[in-house]
C-alpha cells in the first residue's frame, strides 16, 4: 500500500477514521507497534476495529506530519509501559512486595507478586509486571543509580 | 476505604480523603455523591491524580489538584463507556454526537469504575422514567456479580488478593511441621544437654591433674597412682557418657528432621496441586521441581546436621562460660573478650551471604529451566539444528551461575580464615594474660591449662558456628522458596461456607462473564444459558476464547467479572473437588499416566469394579483393541501412552470420562489430532458419552458438530452468533464464512 493513498482523521468521538485507497471508511482504527520495545519506530500497523491490518508503515518518520501526529497521539494514549528510572523503596525483599518507583510517567507504587514477574529481555533490560498486569520497563539496569541497582539486585 | 463518619452530604460511596474538601465545596445543598472514581492517569498516561464523581444530577470531573473542574448535567443521550487495554482502563462520556470526556486509570481502580458506570446507568434510568431501576436480584458485586454480604460494599471474592510479604523469620515457620514431633524433640534436646555437659567434664579434670599431680611431681614429689587412676577413670567415664548420649541424640533428632522434611515435601506438593492452572501457567516446571525436591532436602540436612550442631555449640559456649567464670572471673573475662567481636563480624557478613545464596538458588533454577525447556522440545531443537544454540544458552546460564558463585566466594573465602585468625589472636591474648597472672601467683598452672583446653574447644565452636551463618541463610532461602508455594493462595479459592451440590441437572448459566489473563482481556461480556442435556458446539478461530471459556466452566480459572452458575448456584460457592466430580473432560491430547490401562480408565474413580471398567471401555469402543494387547487391561502404558495410537489413547480417555458418569461433559478438540477414519470411531464412542449429558464441544472441524443442539460462534472473546447449523447457514454470517472457508480447504486438499 502506498502511503499517500489513504487518509486519517479523528472524529468527534475521538476515534481515528481511516479512508483507504478504495475510499472505504474504517472507523475506530488503531495504530499498533510491531516491536514496541526492540524497535518502537519501525513497523507500525494500522489495524481496523475488528483486528485486520489496513496499512503497514515501515517507518513512522516517513509519514507526512498530519497523519504522523495523529498516530503518535493515539499511540501515546494507548501505550502504557512506564519506564522505571529510580526505585525509591521496596516494602520487603520477600514477595509480594510493594515498590515505590519513579518512572518516565511520574511516581507510582505497585505490587510485585513474585520474582518470576521480573523477566529479562536482554542482558541489561528488564520487564516487570505488577499484580494488575501493567508492564514496567527497566531499559538499562546499569543506567539506574546505585541505590536502585542494589534494591533491584535483591530480586534478580 | 471505609470511613467512620462520612460528611452529611456524602452518603454511600465514600469520597477519597484527599478529594473531600475540593469536591465538598462544589456540591449544592442536598446533592449527594453516588459514586466516585479516583483516576490515577492523565490523558498522556502519566501518573496523576484525578477524580470523576457522580451525583444525582451531574457528573463532575477534575484533573490534578487545582485544575478546573468540568461538569455535565445528566440527561438524555449521555452514555458512559468503559474499555481496557494493556492494563489501562478508560471511561468515556459520550453524547450522541461526540465524546465529551475520557478518563484513564490503572486496573487497580477497575472496581470503582464499574461501580461508577452501574450507578450512572441507574441514575440515568431514574431520570428518564422516574422509577429506580429494578435492583438486580440481590445486592451484587459490580465486578463479579457475586452476591455481596449484607451491609458490605467490598466483595469478598474480589478483594481476596494477598499483598502482604511473608515474614523474614521464615525458618521459624518450620515449627508448623515440627509440632507433631514435640516429644521426640524434647527428648533429643535433653540428651543433647547431657552429652554437651559430659564433654565439658574432661577439661575440668585437667585442673587437678596439673595442680595436684604433675606440678608437685616436677617439684620432686611422688605421683600417687590411685589419684591418677581416679582422674583418668573420670576422663574415660565422661567420654563414654558423652559418646552414648551423643549417639542417642543424633539418632533421634536426625530421625525427626527427616520426618519433618518429608512432611514438608508432601504438604508442599499437596498445596501445589490444589493451586489453579494460572499458577502453573506462570511457573517453570524445572523451578517447581527443584523447590519441592532439592530445597526440602537442603532444609532436612540443615535441621539434622547444622542446626543441631549449632544448638550444641550454643549450649557448649554457655556452659563453658559459666564454668570459666566460676573458676576465675578475670581470666574468663579476657577469654570471652573476642566473642562479641566475632559475633559482630558474623552479623556483618550475614546479609551479603544471604542475598548471594538466594541469587545462586535462582540461577540454579535458571540452569534447570534450560534443561526442562530443551529436553521435552528436543524434536524441535534437532529439526531446526539448534543444538549449539541450546548448548550456548546452557553455558550462558552456567556462566551466570559461576559469576555469582565467584562473587559470593570472594566474601566467603575471606570469612573463614578471618575467624580462624581471630581465634588464634584470642588464644594469644589468653596465653599472655595467663602467663602474667601465673607470674603474679594469682592463678595456678592447672587453671591456665584448663582454660586453654576449654577455649580451644570454645573457639573451635565459634569457627564452626560461623559456618552456620551460610547454611542457615541457605536453608532460610530454601524455606522461603517453599513457603512461597505454601503461602500462595489459590486464585480458585475454596469457599468458606461451601454450598452442597445436590443431584446435578446440568444447567449452566454464564452471566456477563469476562476473563483477563494478565492484562489481556480474553473474554468480554459473555452471557449464555445452557439447558440440561443440551449439546453446545463452540466454534470460532483459534484464539477466539473457546478453550478459555471451557477452562472457566471447569473452574480451572475463576472469572474476572461476571458469574457462572450451575443449576442456579454460583460455582465459586461450591468446593472445587465436589464441583469437578460432575464434569467429564476429554482433551485433544489425552494424557495417560504411568500404569495399567485399567488404572488409567479408573483414574477418576479409583474404586470402580472391573465390570464397570470393562463396561466403560465397551461404551467407548475401546474394549476390543484393549483385548488385542498382550496383557489386555493390565497392559502398562507410559506417560504419553507409548505403543498406543492417538485414536486408541483418545478412546481410553473417553472411557475415563464415561466411568465417572458426569452430568456435564466437555470435549476440547477431542477428535482433532486423528485422521478421518479414526475420527469416525471416536465419534461413535463420543455419541455414547454425550447421550443425556450437558455437553460443550469445541471442534475445529465443523462437520463433527452437526449433532449439536446449538452452535455458539465466538470471535475475540465474544459470542457473535448462536443457533442451529441450518439457521446459521441461512443467516450467512460468521458461521457461514467459517464453514465456507473449511469447505474450500477441504476441496483444495482433494485437488492436491
Amino acid at each position: 500500500m502506498t502511503e499517500s493513498r489513504w487518509q486519517l482523521q479523528r472524529d468527534g468521538f475521538g476515534r481515528l477514521v481511516l479512508t483507504d485507497a478504495d475510499g472505504v471508511r474504517h472507523e475506530g482504527v488503531v495504530p499498533v507497534r510491531s516491536f514496541p520495545i526492540a524497535a518502537p519506530h519501525e513497523g507500525i500497523a494500522v489495524v481496523s476495529a475488528d483486528g485486520h491490518e489496513l496499512v503497514w508503515l515501515e517507518r513512522l518518520a516517513d509519514l507526512p506530519a498530519q497523519p504522523r501526529q495523529l498516530i503518535e497521539q493515539e499511540l501515546a494514549g494507548r501505550e502504557f509501559v512506564p519506564e522505571i528510572r529510580r526505585l525509591a523503596a521496596v516494602s520487603s525483599f520477600a514477595t509480594p512486595s510493594t515498590w515505590t518507583v519513579e518512572t518516565d510517567r511520574g511516581e507510582t507504587r505497585f505490587v510485585l507478586r513474585g520474582e518470576e514477574d521480573i523477566r529479562r529481555l536482554g542482558p541489561r533490560m528488564l520487564m516487570i509486571a505488577d499484580t494488575h498486569g501493567i508492564q514496567y520497563l527497566v531499559r538499562d539496569i546499569k543506567a539506574l543509580d546505585r541505590v536502585s541497582r542494589r534494591l533491584l539486585d535483591r530480586f534478580l | 476505604m471505609t470511613q467512620d463518619s462520612p460528611p452529611s452530604n456524602i452518603v454511600r460511596s465514600p469520597v477519597p480523603e484527599s478529594w473531600r474538601t475540593a469536591l465538598g465545596i462544589r456540591l449544592l445543598p442536598e446533592e449527594n455523591v453516588l459514586a466516585c472514581l479516583e483516576v490515577d492517569l492523565d490523558e498522556r498516561l502519566r501518573f496523576a491524580p484525578g477524580l470523576v464523581a457522580l451525583t444525582e444530577a451531574r457528573l463532575l470531573a477534575a484533573g490534578a489538584a487545582g485544575e478546573a473542574w468540568s461538569e455535565w448535567p445528566l440527561g438524555a443521550g449521555l452514555s458512559l463507556l468503559h474499555h481496557d487495554h494493556a492494563g489501562v482502563g478508560t471511561v468515556e462520556l459520550r453524547n450522541t454526537e461526540s465524546r465529551l470526556g475520557a478518563w484513564r486509570y490503572t486496573l487497580a481502580q477497575n472496581l470503582a469504575a464499574l461501580r461508577l458506570i452501574t450507578q450512572f446507568e441507574a441514575q440515568q434510568h431514574l431520570l428518564r422514567t422516574g422509577v429506580p431501576p429494578d435492583p438486580d436480584g440481590d445486592n451484587l458485586c459490580p465486578t463479579c456479580k457475586a452476591p455481596l454480604p449484607p451491609d458490605e460494599d467490598e466483595c469478598p471474592v474480589c478483594t481476596r488478593e494477598l499483598h502482604t510479604p511473608p515474614s523474614t523469620w521464615t525458618l521459624f515457620r518450620l515449627w508448623r511441621f515440627a509440632r507433631p514431633y514435640e516429644g521426640q524433640l524434647l527428648t533429643g534436646f535433653l540428651l543433647m544437654l547431657g552429652a554437651t555437659a559430659a564433654t565439658l567434664v574432661s577439661p575440668y579434670l585437667y585442673l587437678p591433674l596439673m595442680d595436684e599431680v604433675l606440678i608437685p611431681f616436677q617439684n620432686g614429689q611422688h605421683i600417687a597412682p590411685t589419684t591418677v587412676a581416679w582422674y583418668l577413670g573420670g576422663l574415660l567415664a565422661a567420654a563414654l557418657v558423652s559418646w552414648s548420649l551423643g549417639w542417642a541424640k543424633t539418632y533421634i533428632l536426625a530421625l525427626v528432621s527427616e520426618r519433618i522434611s518429608a512432611d514438608m515435601r508432601t504438604s508442599t506438593y499437596e498445596h501445589l496441586l490444589h493451586l489453579s492452572l494460572e499458577y502453573f501457567g506462570g511457573k517453570r516446571t524445572g523451578d517447581l521441581i527443584s523447590r519441592i525436591g532439592s530445597e526440602s532436602d537442603r532444609i532436612s540436612v540443615f535441621l539434622s546436621l547444622h542446626a543441631l550442631d549449632f544448638i550444641t555449640d550454643v549450649l557448649m559456649i554457655v556452659m563453658t562460660a559459666v564454668i570459666l567464670v566460676s573458676i576465675n572471673p578475670w581470666l574468663a573475662l579476657v577469654t570471652l573478650l573476642p566473642l562479641p567481636f566475632i559475633a559482630w563480624m558474623i552479623h556483618l557478613v550475614r546479609d551479603r551471604l544471604r542475598t548471594g545464596f538466594e541469587k545462586i538458588d535462582r540461577v540454579w533454577g535458571e540452569v534447570t529451566n534450560v534443561l526442562s525447556d530443551t529436553i521435552p522440545g528436543i524434536r524441535v531443537v534437532k529439526a531446526f539444528a539448534q543444538e549449539q544454540r541450546e548448548v550456548d544458552r546452557f553455558r550462558e546460564a552456567n556462566r551466570h551461575n559461576l559469576q555469582l558463585n565467584d562473587r559470593l566466594n570472594k566474601t566467603w573465602s575471606l570469612f573463614s580464615p578471618t575467624v580462624s585468625f581471630l581465634t588464634e589472636v584470642g588464644l594469644l591474648v589468653v596465653w599472655a594474660f595467663g602467663i602474667w597472672q601465673v607470674s603474679q601467683h594469682r592463678v595456678t598452672v592447672g587453671t591456665l591449662t584448663a582454660f586453654l583446653a576449654y577455649i580451644g574447644r570454645f573457639y573451635g565452636r565459634l569457627d564452626s558456628m560461623s559456618r552456620i551463618v551460610s547454611v542457615t541463610q541457605r536453608a532460610a532461602a530454601g524455606a522461603k522458596r517453599i513457603f512461597d508455594i505454601l503461602d500462595h493462595v489459590s486464585t480458585v479459592p475454596e469457599p468458606l461456607n461451601p454450598v452442597q451440590l445436590p443431584a446435578v441437572r446440568g444447567a449452566i448459566e454464564l452471566r456477563d462473564v469476562a476473563f483477563r489473563y494478565g492484562n489481556r482481556s480474553v473474554i468480554r461480556g459473555l452471557s449464555l444459558t445452557i439447558h440440561p442435556g443440551e449439546m453446545i458446539g463452540l466454534v470460532g478461530h483459534s484464539g477466539s476464547g473457546k478453550s478459555t471459556l471451557v477452562n472457566l466452566i471447569c473452574r480451572f480459572y475463576d472469572v474476572s467479572e461476571g458469574a457462572i452458575r450451575v443449576d442456579g448456584i454460583d460455582i465459586r460457592s461450591l468446593t472445587v473437588a465436589d464441583y469437578r466430580r460432575h464434569i467429564g473432560l476429554v482433551l485433544q491430547e489425552p494424557f495417560l499416566f504411568f500404569g495399567s490401562i485399567a488404572d488409567n480408565i479408573a483414574y477418576g474413580r479409583p474404586g470402580a469394579s472391573r465390570a464397570e471398567i470393562v463396561a466403560a471401555a465397551r461404551a467407548a469402543h475401546a474394549h476390543e483393541f484393549i483385548l488385542r494387547l498382550p496383557q489386555g487391561y493390565d497392559s502398562l502404558v507410559g506417560e504419553r501412552g507409548q505403543g498406543l495410537s492417538g485414536g486408541e489413547r483418545q478412546r481410553i480417555s473417553i472411557a475415563r470420562a464415561l466411568l465417572i458418569d458426569p452430568r456435564m461433559l466437555i470435549l476440547d478438540e477431542a477428535t482433532s489430532s486423528v485422521d478421518t477414519e479414526t475420527e469416525k470411531e471416536i465419534q461413535r464412542a463420543l455419541d455414547n458419552l454425550v447421550a443425556g449429558r450437558t455437553t460443550i464441544a469445541i471442534a475445529h472441524r465443523l462437520s463433527t458438530l452437526r449433532k449439536a443442539d446449538r452452535l455458539v460462534v465466538m470471535d475475540r472473546g465474544r459470542i457473535v452468533e448462536v443457533g442451529h447449523h441450518d439457521e446459521l447457514m441461512e443467516r450467512q454470517g460468521a458461521y457461514w464464512r467459517l464453514y465456507q472457508a473449511q469447505l474450500r480447504t477441504a476441496e483444495s486438499h482433494l485437488d492436491d
